[in-house]
């Protein structure tokens, strides 16, 4: 079987032949394209300058980030670069026009990420309230302008006339490239290469494999592509539970979460950027089992189980039991993980979650935490309260939630220091941890007694 | 010098970056863009993993049998002298027996690819006997291990001053140092040419030190090199030093192997591999009457110069000589030490210890309202430079002072007293979140502290059809220079400024410049430019008068055109069928312009002298929220006032003025590099080094030119420079953040705030307020 990786580029199909599947969808513009206005600014998916743009079927347009997605990944998708934006007449494109315009360029090295992510905004119909342009921009970082012409060029964009996307030719079997990207479009081939290739990484968005490839320049061996499998990529919105495929991306996950839980729309906004949240999976940020992952503490408080499966069967795991070490997790050399089951909230069951960082927007953060409590007749019955950033692995605060529950909230907060001994680094010392997270319980306490009251500076 | 006859039209007003289409669209040229023609290669540094050492040895077999490389260099490998000091000397290129930062390159791998050369770079036995790293001022400081001898600017009898003062206080706070972090990394591509000649791409803000430090290496004449820049993806004062040796280390692979060589830094290597803002630690000592006046000031600035000296002594010199910022102190005395640890060498970044000076007064009059109980406001301006109290400690007078009125300005346009009283009211219910106001007022000296530094050419050639093409020695880092340079052309021919064609800066066309830093770009290559026009201008109209029979005076032009104005009947004609008779008639097209900055001279020993040719003022007023919970802190309003004189082109202006407004406030809060116990810089990319988003731009956001004031001293059209001074506007947040710890104690402790005020600093600051 000899797969060519093919997409739609600017409008027009590609094939790709004596290109690695492992090389990264920039590499490949720059370098074997000749398409040289998409820049590489960190190879790390955090400035934004090399942001092209996801067209689906649907319609919809998501930005995302070249340098640490891989070709491999593109088979079967539309993307455009900056190089495939026209106006009607042959022109500058209408959001084009409207940066130039408004004075939102100086070096330029960073304008053709922000005209893709301004593109992605301005065509997905959405309204040009600040908090949600500053979120379509959270993933675009600019040097020189202070951002507030940019701004105002996306007001002036926001909710362009719908274009036609472009076709693109999704494979429906599965697909093999170079013998070391498998793409699975079943479960049961997806369970049987796991099986075959032990040694195969799996690559569900790729943000943080993706790394691997563009920073460290060795990207993996051979890898296991997930996005494919229909079971994987499944929502089944319960009457009582919630069951998340774990290839679902953020971007769709979002919504179907925070319907749930209310409160996970804004900590979720602040999960890398959209660039991020267009590939990235949330089975991929357990997978990958960082201490500071922003969706394990939400999904510990949440008392979330994980289904994983294999040639085996498929079994049951808490997902605190899931976490057994730095970077380390019970995931079987022969399994994947299926997907998520979160149970709804109970009339009387709260839940709140808090991310602190140095920065608001696409942080890693120093101490995340997320909380659900069942309150009746004003007493806390029960709490599970996790957290990372605070030790090797995300966490539940043991001590603390029975602390709470016994003798309150200042309890609970001085038992977290029975609960975790974290580590200093580039993100905060040990001691603001320790004291960020006791404080996040007095916020908590605070919450559940007034929620009306605004209680961060994002509120003012 | 001539000046313009008609009212400007193509000054004074806004016109677009020339390249904004360009880079909307993807078609700017950035150096990684270029093509690359057949052979080119592709280079990789090989970096020292330790902070501090002897380099026993260097084990580079490994790495020259990778597969793909055509080269590795080392010191051993350098014609010249392997020295790329900017200023100093004894800054190798490749480290030689002593290693002194985590991040120093040893030597150079050239590969036909460039996964080639990174990976066989990784190859290296690197043989290091460590020692003890010194990685904080303090340390250095006690071990009095400097870069330069420290240096003083005094006046008066500070000491005796202090004694006498009916009031003291001492106090000590830090600040961070701050990674540019230009979107485009570092890249040099060098070409090499017949006779080793060698054209060199770079990056740089400082074309004519790439010149040199290429030749300086290869030990050749400066006129076998070429450096061109056409544009830089962002400077801001990061690409004046250390472009030149990135571009060294590319022009020395390039005559090693005889094909083009690419160098790019990776994000990661560019960040732990050059130097950065200089972290500043202060120490003072200040005296004052029962009003507040400050009678008098002993101060201690030391600053964080990293393993070598680079630009530190001009970072040093602005740092004492803006210590003073907008106030009279009689009795004044800086010493500043510039220490010497293992860390990158610190160097240029726009204000250039500039904001490092000016912090000082902040804090200290701060400290001072708090002693006395008074508006720190009104302390401010009861300060301020005015009538008999104008002359600086280094001894120029501070003429065309804006202060008072910017000052009035921001206070009236800010809302000043009704907002202190809201948010006075604010603090006095909310118990988690706490409000805070600051207010900032900036004198900023403009000219490069090193007179000879102050000196411009360009080259203006007209073509028969009326098309111009622009040269001069500045560069175009998205500061708009091309265009403002460009308008001044337009406005000296009364052409179309898309008649004006400006060309990529490169030492073959304009040489001997310097770097276009310290706000001076369009001060200089302005002037030069224009003087290069007027030349020609004034050949073209002296040829027209006698082809004519008319006198000079009776040719106008205007829109493009030429009258003649005769005697019954006028003549018009279009510039290019004017500067076709011209070249008929025999008449030269071509000129260049020279500048040099009058009235500043400067004796650096003695730290006296006039070495600015005028001061640019501001005020900024910041308001801030913060978290008492978390430490998490925004800004929620900032107005500014910047004087720009009578400006070039206000557009642009702005741009500058927004733009370095929030890279100072990304300075202040969420920029924090940090070191681990070795010495190695873990905060090395965009996911550990935070510059301010989109989000953490204030929501009020007013920004004013200050109007009606044109620059007294003879200024291009009466301009004045900006890229610099709004830097320091956002000191006013930093003094708006301590207003909002304080609130959290009603007032009653002055505080101390290490910048960057990350959440953590905030939060402990708070702590120790109820300690």
């Amino acid at each position: 079987m000899a797969d060519r990786i093919s997409f739609t580029l600017n409008d027009r199909p590609v094939e790709l032949t004596d290109v690695s599947p492992m090389t990264t969808l920039l590499d490949w513009l720059r370098e074997r394209r000749g398409l040289k206005g998409t820049k590489e600014g960190c190879a790390e998916g955090d400035c934004g300058a090399c942001t092209v743009v996801l067209e689906h079927a649907d319609g919809r347009r998501e930005a995302m980030n070249a340098c640490i997605a891989l070709v491999g990944q593109m088979d079967g998708q539309a993307i455009r670069t900056v190089e495939g934006l026209r106006g009607k007449e042959g022109g500058p494109h209408p959001v084009q026009l409207a940066m130039a315009e408004a004075d939102a360029t100086q070096c330029g090295f960073c304008t053709p990420g922000f005209v893709m992510s301004a593109y992605a905004f301005a065509s997905g119909g959405e309204h040009a309230d600040p908090h949600v342009v500053h979120e379509a921009l959270a993933g675009n970082l600019c040097r020189c302008t202070g951002y507030r012409p940019i701004v105002e060029a996306m007001a002036k964009v926001a909710g362009l006339a719908p274009e036609p996307v472009s076709a693109a030719a999704p494979r429906t079997a599965s697909a093999a490239f170079d013998g070391v990207f498998f793409a699975p479009r079943s479960l049961a081939e997806l369970v049987a290469l796991r099986a075959a290739h032990p040694e195969a990484l799996l690559l569900a968005g790729g943000t943080d494999l993706g790394l691997l490839a563009s920073r460290a320049r060795k990207p993996p061996e051979a890898v296991v592509h997930v996005a494919h499998v229909p079971e994987l990529t499944a929502v089944v919105d319960g009457e009582d539970e919630l069951t998340l495929g774990a290839a679902v991306p953020y971007a769709q996950a979002i919504p179907v979460l925070a319907a749930a839980f209310p409160a996970v729309r804004s900590y979720l906004g602040r999960l890398g950027s959209r660039q991020i949240r267009t590939l990235g999976t949330i089975g991929g940020n357990i997978g990958t089992a960082s201490p500071i992952g922003d969706m394990p503490p939400v999904l510990l408080a949440l008392e979330t189980r994980l289904t994983l499966v294999s040639r085996r069967g498929t079994r049951e795991l808490p997902l605190e039991d899931f976490f057994l070490d730095y970077r380390k997790t019970a995931l079987a050399p022969d399994e994947v993980i299926q997907s998520l089951t979160m149970p709804r909230l109970w009339p009387g069951e709260h839940f709140f979650c808090d991310k602190v960082s140095k920065r608001r927007d696409q942080d890693i953060s120093t101490v995340a935490g997320a909380y659900r409590v069942r309150i009746r007749d004003g007493r806390i019955e029960d709490a599970r309260l996790a957290f990372g950033g605070m030790a090797a692995t995300p966490r539940r605060a043991r001590a603390a939630e029975a602390a709470l529950l016994k003798d309150g909230f200042a309890a609970a907060a001085e038992a977290l220091r029975r609960d975790f001994q974290p580590i200093d680094d580039w993100r905060g010392t040990a001691g603001y941890r320790l004291q960020v997270a006791a404080n996040l319980l007095r916020r908590l306490e605070l919450r559940l007694a007034d929620p009306a009251q605004p209680l961060e500076v994002e509120a003012l | 010098m001539t000046v313009a006859m008609t009212a400007p039209a193509a000054v004074h007003v806004s016109h677009r970056h020339d390249s904004a289409l360009k880079h909307v669209t993807g078609q700017a040229v950035y150096i990684d863009d270029m093509p690359e023609p057949a052979g080119t290669l592709h280079a990789a540094l090989i970096l020292s993993p330790v902070a501090a050492g002897r380099l026993r040895a260097l084990d580079l077999a490994a790495v020259s049998a990778a597969p793909d490389v055509v080269a590795v260099l080392g010191p051993a490998d350098i014609p010249g002298r392997n020295d790329v000091a900017a200023v100093g000397q004894n800054e190798p290129l490749f480290a030689v027996d002593q290693v002194s930062y985590a991040g120093q390159p040893l030597a150079l791998v050239v590969a036909r690819t460039l996964d080639a050369a990174r990976h066989a770079a990784e190859r290296a036995g690197i043989d290091i006997e460590p020692a003890e790293p010194v990685l904080d001022i303090e340390t250095a400081l006690a071990r009095q291990d400097y870069v330069q001898a420290p240096s003083t600017l005094r006046r008066g009898d500070p000491e005796q001053a202090l004694k006498a003062a009916p009031h003291r206080l001492s106090a000590a706070f830090t600040v961070g140092g701050q990674e540019h972090f230009y979107l485009e990394g570092q890249i040099a591509f060098a070409l090499p040419g017949e006779d080793g000649d060698i054209v060199v791409h770079s990056s740089t803000q400082h074309p004519t030190e790439v010149q040199h430090i290429c030749a300086r290496l290869l030990g050749c004449d400066f006129n076998r090199i070429t450096a061109v820049v056409r544009r830089l993806g962002g400077g801001f004062g990061g690409k004046e030093s250390n472009a030149s040796w990135v571009a060294g280390a590319a022009a020395l692979a390039a005559h090693h192997t005889g094909h083009p060589v690419k160098l790019r830094l990776p994000r990661e290597i560019d960040m732990i591999a050059t130097g950065k803002r200089h972290p500043f630690h202060y120490r003072y000592t200040v005296g004052f009457d029962d009003d507040g006046r400050v009678l008098a000031l002993d101060a201690v600035l030391a600053a964080d110069a990293g393993w070598s000296l680079d630009l530190t002594p001009g970072v040093m010199a602005r740092a004492l000589t803006h210590a003073d910022n907008a106030y009279w102190i009689p009795h004044f005395c800086a010493v500043g030490y510039a220490c010497r640890t293992n860390k990158q060498s610190n160097t240029a970044f726009r204000g250039f210890g500039g904001p490092q000076g000016v912090v000082l007064m902040e804090d200290a009059i701060d400290r001072i309202a708090h002693q006395l109980g008074r508006d720190p406001d009104a302390v401010r301006a009861l300060n301020f430079y005015g009538d008999g109290q104008d002359e600086t400690p280094y001894g120029q007078k501070v003429e065309q002072n804006h202060l008072p009125r910017v000052w009035a300005e921001i206070r009236r346009d800010a809302g000043i007293e009704r907002r202190r009283a809201e948010i006075a009211a604010f603090n006095r219910t909310s118990k988690v979140l706490k409000r805070g106001l600051g207010l900032f007022p900036l004198k900023f000296g403009i000219s490069f502290n090193i007179p000879h530094m102050n000196q411009a050419g360009a080259l203006v050639h007209v073509y028969t059809d009326g098309s111009i093409r622009l040269n001069h020695g500045g560069t175009e880092m998205g500061q708009g220079l091309f265009i403002k340079v460009a308008q001044v052309v337009a406005e000296v021919f009364k052409v179309d400024i898309g008649r004006i064609r400006p060309s990529a800066t490169s030492t073959a066309e304009v040489p001997n410049t310097s770097p276009t830093a310290a706000s001076t770009g369009s001060d200089l290559n302005g002037w030069a430019a224009y003087e290069a026009a007027s030349t020609i201008r004034q050949r073209m109209v002296a040829f027209a008068a006698e082809q004519f029979g008319v006198a000079a005076s009776d040719i106008e032009f205007a829109d493009g055109t030429v009258r003649i104005a005769k005697p019954g009947s006028n003549q018009v004609m279009s510039f290019g069928e004017l500067a076709r008779l011209c070249y008929l008639g025999r008449v030269s097209l071509s000129a260049t312009g020279y500048y040099r900055t009058p009235r500043i001279h400067w004796d650096g020993a003695a730290m006296r002298g006039r070495p600015f040719f005028y001061y640019s003022f501001g005020a900024a007023a910041a308001e801030v929220a913060i978290d008492t919970l978390t430490g998490e802190s925004r800004v929620l309003r900032a107005d500014l006032v910047q004087d720009c004189g009578a400006s070039l082109n206000p557009a642009i202006d702005l741009g500058q003025i927004e733009g370095a407004f929030v890279q100072g406030q990304g300075w202040f809060t969420c920029e924090e590099l940090w070191w681990d116990a070795k010495g190695r810089l873990r905060t090395a990319g965009p996911s550990t080094y935070k510059i301010p988003g989109s989000r953490d731009v204030p929501p009020v956001f007013n920004v004013k030119l200050l109007e009606n004031a044109p620059n007294r001293e003879a200024t291009i059209f009466r301009s004045k420079a900006v890229g610099e001074p709004p830097l320091m506007l956002a000191t006013a947040v930093w003094t708006a953040l301590k207003d909002a710890i304080a609130a959290t104690c009603d007032h009653r402790i002055a505080v101390r705030l290490d910048a960057p005020a990350t959440p953590e600093h905030i939060l402990a600051a708070i702590a120790k307020l109820k300690a």
